[in-house]
């Protein structure tokens, strides 16, 4: 054992140390291979082997939780990865890699999916009787995947986990489900296979540019990330893999598939599925969509915080008129999920670190909520709000343990999720990147050498400073309508629970309900305690991301400024395009210069292209 | 000892925290008599280092102690730590919490002595004061927003502590829906500030509104950001349109409205305005309409409470108005009477909640008044208290309303922001370093635009309340305390003065409602006594907090010797606040056939303020139905319109394929049919290109 664990480690760190993303990433699909060795009926063993994997496997992500180092130099590029294992050629002729690497970005997500899968287990024991041994294998199938999809850098690597998350996921759906488990599982299936096709498409327009480029097959990340792109190719490829992300998250409109697949999902499914899963889709555009394709995300950037604030107000009052407790939260989610695109896409460091810590702080409030509704429906073997109320009075432990998770969900300073909305609030109101501070022009444009008359967004329309007033507005209104979220938010979440918990005890059904059980206590705890940890003490986690999430900002920035450069007008060109069209160019200036004098003191996330200008003008 | 590194404020706050878990966590299986004891003794302690901590701060000269316990969230530049200062006005918010607090603990315990769920109340207390701590200890705004979305919670919990009735659930769940609503605003007034200064600490924030460069960039978001912030305080303090949330919460148990609804938690909002007097003096048309705001409450609320027979709801009604005055006083710059009357407040709310308890405890629960009557008899201390604590929130001279209720009247009739001075051009100088000429002068000043209008309605609006004030709390005192017992005799033979735990802290709160306000006496007193500095000890100890403002924004209009004015003011309200009560006195123990031929003759009036005016109704049809029917609608249009969509790429896909299927039908001879079609129309092609 030891051995091959050194042999293995000397291939992928030629200059030493664990492999520790290797072992935590197959450790998993080890176990899941010794279950199939394991006699069907012996459901016992299936279950306490699978969670002992799990511990296992959480204790091991600590080695690099404890690994990692936070004050590492950073080096050029988008991303500074730690624990580099590889890469390792895989398929040589396709340059496909074995490149695992972390960094402060998938950091925390690799421990949220390590901490929530002894809990989901353990909370099967007695929710699932038939088929544990293929429940088992499925899940520990699933934690491998998703942990692979937060670890690898190839790119095409990551697609390959990508997909074996989905394959599990499809079949705990479809197979241990509700009652309309199979069409809730196709339509799962449907959605994000469309998505992740497309992606895939992307994917390998990206790698044939590379190889044109360089002369090099690879789909190694800072390989796909060093390739230029025109603007037009940006555009639709960027749109190919968001689409792919926000299918995923889900971003309204294409959250329909989210409501029915955690209906209809399993307790341990539906934990995993808005704890990780959804989640890889945020991870996704901050790993790959934005830094591939800065210039494309700067001009989709509006549209997406709309969709995002549209998502926030109108999942939430959604959820407010849900008679199902699980379809209560499934919405919620998309509500939540709405703050954190919102932040991450303001491309500020509070909201990046906002969106970052909302992926956290919901996996883990939402994934307890989730808990809850499987303990009562465990108990009355229905999630209708209709159906319970009073619990509380026969159910005390359970009545504090579902408050302190409601209250972290709500967003209640002191508790988890505070800490990431707050941060993406605050960064989306200073943001001055959901703006179109460049206009649609009519010019002409060198694209990869050839220059072409056609519309085209560019920053680099000379617009001077005074006009990215406009754009702080627009990021304050922005701001201001996902903030009403909170309030619905609250609404929702406590009005659910006193009709669930308090009140009269109408129902005879409900006296009589048994209060927590050892296992159950076992398993909510940590939740609790960690909603409550994560918001006392927020810094412990975002000081390891921070040096990340800079270097990422960063590269945002100059990767902006530098296409900018390579698209950017000349003089005469400039002149050409004004006597082509001057009433554009008199309309834009008109109607976009109010007169508002800007003295923000802090300039900082992404600062909108004035400063070209400026150096212009400097000159 | 370090000004910089002053750690008791961390104790102070984490003392009840610790309580709070002890009581949360192993309370239910300790001896039921240790949790008052624990939460108590938490309190005690609290208290005892506050008292330290306030006297170091006397004793050091220095304007603020701070202590920072760790970093909390840091992202880019913006920095917020857990941190925690103490200057001369957390200093007098720390002793009320900890010190009313402690008396109201040890009112609890006799209180809800029988009742199982002691250890979570206590536990709930004990988080409440916690939460309440860190709103007036932070360092900086985000921590007063920990606290302040802290104390709301525990505020929900304790009013629904008695979750198994429906009605009180509901009670919790509206006061946290309506605050959240002010938090809102509240949220994005921090957006506005921070967005402007760079940062959310205190001391930062008011030392940028009292310079002229930055206070000047400061000026253009003050309005904006401190109407924001001011419409959070609405929800917080009760003021209209946010206030439908206090007279319910009386649901809960009564030593929780006497702490949460009358002297602490609802006063956050007059505390925060005042914490940030700087920003809010900035801004002229801010204050008017926070003044307006505040006279409208008063005087609503007061209306209301006339005929309210429920008797913690007719004390509930007072506390609106009686927060409404606080805002009178911040809106006209009377920041040093808004925190007296705070502190006043209460002392004699406090007592009178707590006194109304003793009633309740005493009557079985029975909580209307109609069915009291000739209770002195029975309960001597609780009477005699009650009294007292009626006299002084009815402005009786020498009692502690007296004194800031005329300080806050005296300030909207003479207070007048700078820039509403005729003559003075509005110049950002005028605001921080300078003292424009026309005031310079001491005379007279005339004023111009709606402001001082909005001030002088402020201070008719309160004048007129303290008359109601007075009545209504009078027919209240005379109705539970004088005639013949009303009740049934079952109840009667149950009348029972309380135990000591719940008189002692009625005694000691009386009193201090008798003595509280000898800090504060009118100028025009302390003038005939060459101005002892203890007689104006409270005004005192307040300036350095309120100095910018004061010296440079707030100006007296009748000039700097304004004593007569004074006078006559002082003199008007003493005399509308007798009016009041002897107005009580004939209408419901001389003759009470007065009060009902009144209310029969004014039927139509009787009933609208009996229905509060319906405002809960229209609330409840316009946001809480509305909401519910746009939800509705979203749903709806979720599953036919957006799944729907989706669905439809799906299906086109689908029956392109099903035409494709039909293509592939194993047919030879259809194959042979399509491969000479296909010959044919490449040909075709071919054909054409080549022509």
């Amino acid at each position: 054992m030891f051995n091959s664990i050194s042999l293995l480690a000397a291939t992928l760190m030629p200059s030493g140390g664990v492999p520790w993303l290797t072992m935590v990433t197959f450790f998993p699909l080890l176990g899941a291979l010794a279950l199939t060795f394991v006699p069907k009926l012996q459901s016992g063993v299936h279950r306490n082997l699978a969670l002992v994997i799990s511990l296992i496997t959480a204790a091991l992500s600590l080695g690099i939780l404890l690994n990692f180092d936070a004050t590492a130099p950073l080096t050029e590029g988008a991303f500074t990865f730690q624990l580099q294992e590889g890469p390792v050629p895989w398929v040589k002729s396709l340059g496909i890699h074995y490149s695992l690497a972390i960094d402060g970005i998938s950091l925390w997500l690799v421990i949220l999916t390590t901490f929530l899968m002894p809990i989901a287990i353990l909370s099967t024991y007695s929710a699932v009787k038939k088929n544990v041994k293929e429940y088992m294998i499925l899940l520990l199938l699933l934690e491998a995947g998703m942990l692979g999809a937060l670890v690898s850098n190839d790119v095409f690597l990551f697609y390959i986990f990508w997909e074996v998350m989905l394959i599990p996921m499809y079949l705990i759906i479809g197979v241990f489900g509700g009652e309309d488990r199979v069409k809730a599982a196709v339509k799962f299936f449907i959605y994000t296979m469309v998505g992740s096709l497309l992606m895939l498409i992307a994917i390998l327009y990206v790698y044939f540019k590379v190889h044109t480029q360089t002369g090099v097959y690879s789909f190694l990340l800072q390989d796909m990330l060093s390739v230029q792109l025109s603007p037009t190719e940006q555009l639709w490829l960027c749109g190919a893999f968001l689409l792919a992300f926000a299918i995923k998250v889900p971003l309204f409109p294409f959250h329909t598939w989210l409501p029915l697949a955690h209906v209809q999902a399993p307790t341990a499914g539906s934990v995993i599925l808005a704890g990780v899963l959804l989640k890889m889709g945020t991870y996704g555009m901050v790993r790959f969509a934005f830094p591939m394709f800065p210039n494309a995300v700067k001009i989709f950037a509006p549209f997406i915080a709309t969709l995002a604030v549209i998502g926030i107000v109108y999942a939430a009052l959604v959820a407010m008129v849900q008679d199902d407790v699980k379809k209560l939260v499934a919405y919620s989610s998309v509500s939540h999920l709405g703050f954190c695109v919102l932040g991450l896409i303001a491309m500020t460091p509070q909201g990046l670190a906002g969106g970052m810590y909302i992926m956290l702080a919901h996996g883990v409030a939402t994934g307890g909520l989730f808990l809850c509704v499987g303990i009562l429906y465990e108990r009355r073997h229905t999630k209708k709000i209709a159906a319970f109320g009073g619990v509380a009075k026969s159910m005390p432990v359970f009545a504090a343990m579902f408050m302190i998770i409601i209250f972290a969900s709500v967003g209640l300073p002191g508790l988890n999720g505070f800490v990431g909305e707050f941060l993406a609030l605050v960064g989306t109101a200073k943001s001055q990147f959901l703006w179109h501070d460049a206009p649609i022009v009519f010019s002409l444009v060198d694209v990869d050498g050839v220059q072409a008359w056609g519309f085209h967004m560019t920053d680099t329309f000379p617009l001077d400073t005074k006009i990215q007033a406009g754009g702080e507005f627009t990021a304050y209104i922005f701001a201001s309508i996902a903030t009403l979220g909170v309030i619905f938010a609250a609404g929702y979440l406590l009005w659910m629970y006193r009709r669930v918990m308090f009140g009269p005890l109408k129902l005879d059904a409900n006296k009589n309900l048994k209060d927590l059980n050892g296992r159950e206590i076992v398993y909510l705890t940590p939740i609790v305690l960690m909603c409550i940890f994560m918001g006392v003490f927020p810094q412990f986690f975002l000081g390891r991301m921070e040096p990340s999430l800079n270097q990422f900002l960063g590269y945002m920035q100059s990767k902006t400024q530098n296409s900018i450069a390579k698209i950017q007008l000349t003089e005469e060109e400039l002149t050409a395009a004004k006597d082509a069209n001057p009433e554009h160019f008199k309309t834009y200036r008109e109607v976009r210069m109010p007169n508002v004098v800007v003295a923000s003191p802090v300039k900082e996330g992404w600062v909108p292209k004035g400063k070209l200008v400026d150096q212009k003008g400097d000159k | 000892m370090n000004i910089n590194d002053f750690n008791t404020l961390g104790l102070i706050v984490l003392i009840p925290l610790i309580g709070g878990i002890i009581n949360g966590v192993f309370g239910s299986k300790l001896p039921k008599s240790w949790a008052p004891k624990i939460g108590s003794a938490a309190l005690a302690l609290s208290f005892f280092f506050a008292l330290q901590s306030v006297h170091a701060l006397y004793t050091s000269k220095a304007e603020r102690l701070t202590y920072v316990a760790y970093k909390w969230i840091y992202a880019g530049s913006m920095g917020i730590d857990i941190a925690f200062m103490i200057d001369h006005l957390s200093a007098i918010m720390v002793l009320i919490v900890t010190g009313v607090g402690f008396l109201i603990h040890l009112y609890s315990a006799g209180y809800m002595h029988d009742d199982p769920g002691e250890w979570k109340f206590f536990s709930y207390l004990n988080f409440f004061i916690f939460a309440m701590l860190l709103l007036i200890l932070g360092k900086n705004m985000i921590v007063t927003f920990i606290g302040w979305e802290g104390v709301g919670a525990c505020s929900y919990l304790l009013i629904g502590f008695w979750f198994t009735d429906d009605e009180k659930a509901k009670a919790g769940q509206k006061a946290f829906i309506v605050n959240r609503v002010g938090d809102f605003a509240f949220i994005l007034g921090l957006f506005l500030l921070f967005w402007e200064t760079g940062t959310f600490d205190y001391v930062e924030i008011a030392h940028m509104a009292s310079s002229t460069t930055s206070a000047l960039a400061l000026h253009g978001v003050a309005t904006a950001a401190v109407i924001l912030i001011f419409i959070g305080c609405t929800g917080k303090s009760a003021q209209i349109p946010l206030y439908t949330w206090l007279p319910d919460a009386m649901a809960g148990p009564t030593p929780v409205s006497a702490l949460i609804h009358a002297a602490t938690m609802v006063t956050s909002g007059v505390y925060l305005l005042a914490r940030l007097n700087g920003v809010v003096t900035l801004s002229p048309v801010a204050m008017g309409v926070i003044a307006l705001v505040g006279a409208c409450t008063a005087f609503f609320a007061a209306t209301i409470a006339l005929v309210q027979t429920d008797i913690k709801k007719v004390l509930a009604y007072s506390t609106v108005s009686q927060l409404g005055y606080m805002f009178i006083a911040i809106g006209v710059g009377s920041f040093t009477g808004a925190i007296f009357h705070l502190m006043t407040h209460a002392f004699f709310k406090a007592c009178l909640f707590l006194g109304s308890g003793s009633v309740i405890h005493s009557m079985g629960g029975e909580q209307e008044i109609t069915k009291m009557g000739g209770l002195r008899k029975f309960m001597p201390i609780t009477h005699i208290t009650f009294a007292i604590s009626c006299l002084a929130i009815s402005g009786f001279p020498l009692l502690a309303g007296f004194f800031s209720k005329d300080l806050i009247l005296w300030g909207a009739l003479s207070n007048t922001h700078v820039f509403a001075v005729e003559g003075v051009t509005p110049k950002m100088i005028f605001l921080t370093e300078m003292v424009a000429a026309p005031v310079q002068s001491g005379a007279a000043l005339t004023t111009q635009g709606w402001v001082p209008i909005a001030f002088i309605i402020a201070f008719a609006l309160g004048l007129i309340t303290a008359g109601l004030t007075a009545f209504y709390m009078f027919r209240l005192y005379f109705m539970t305390f004088w005639g013949e017992f009303r009740g049934d005799e079952e109840t009667k033979s149950h009348l029972h003065e309380s135990p000591i735990s719940m008189t002692l802290p009625l005694v000691v709160l009386a009193g201090l409602a008798l003595i509280g306000g000898w800090g504060g006496w009118p100028h025009f007193i302390s003038h005939w006594f060459h101005d002892p500095h203890w007689m104006l000890g409270f005004e005192h100890w307040l300036a350095p907090v309120f100095e910018t403002s004061d010296k440079f924004r707030i100006v007296n209009r009748f000039g700097s010797h304004a004593a007569t004015q004074e006078t006559i003011a002082t003199g008007v309200s003493v005399l509308v606040g007798l009016a009041g009560i002897s107005a009580a006195y004939f209408a419901y123990v001389v003759n009470p056939n007065i009060a009902r031929r009144v209310k029969q003759r004014f039927g139509t009036v009787h009933r609208t303020l009996m229905a509060k005016y319906k405002v809960d109704e229209f609330y409840d049809f316009l946001f809480v139905s509305g909401s519910i029917l746009v939800g509705k609608i979203a749903y709806v249009f979720d599953q036919f319109v957006v799944d729907n969509a989706v669905n439809f790429v799906g299906r086109v896909g689908e029956s392109i394929g099903r035409v494709l299927r039909n293509l592939q039908s194993g047919n030879v001879q259809r194959y042979a049919t399509y491969i000479i079609l296909a010959v044919v129309l490449c040909l075709i092609a071919i054909g054409s290109v080549n022509v």
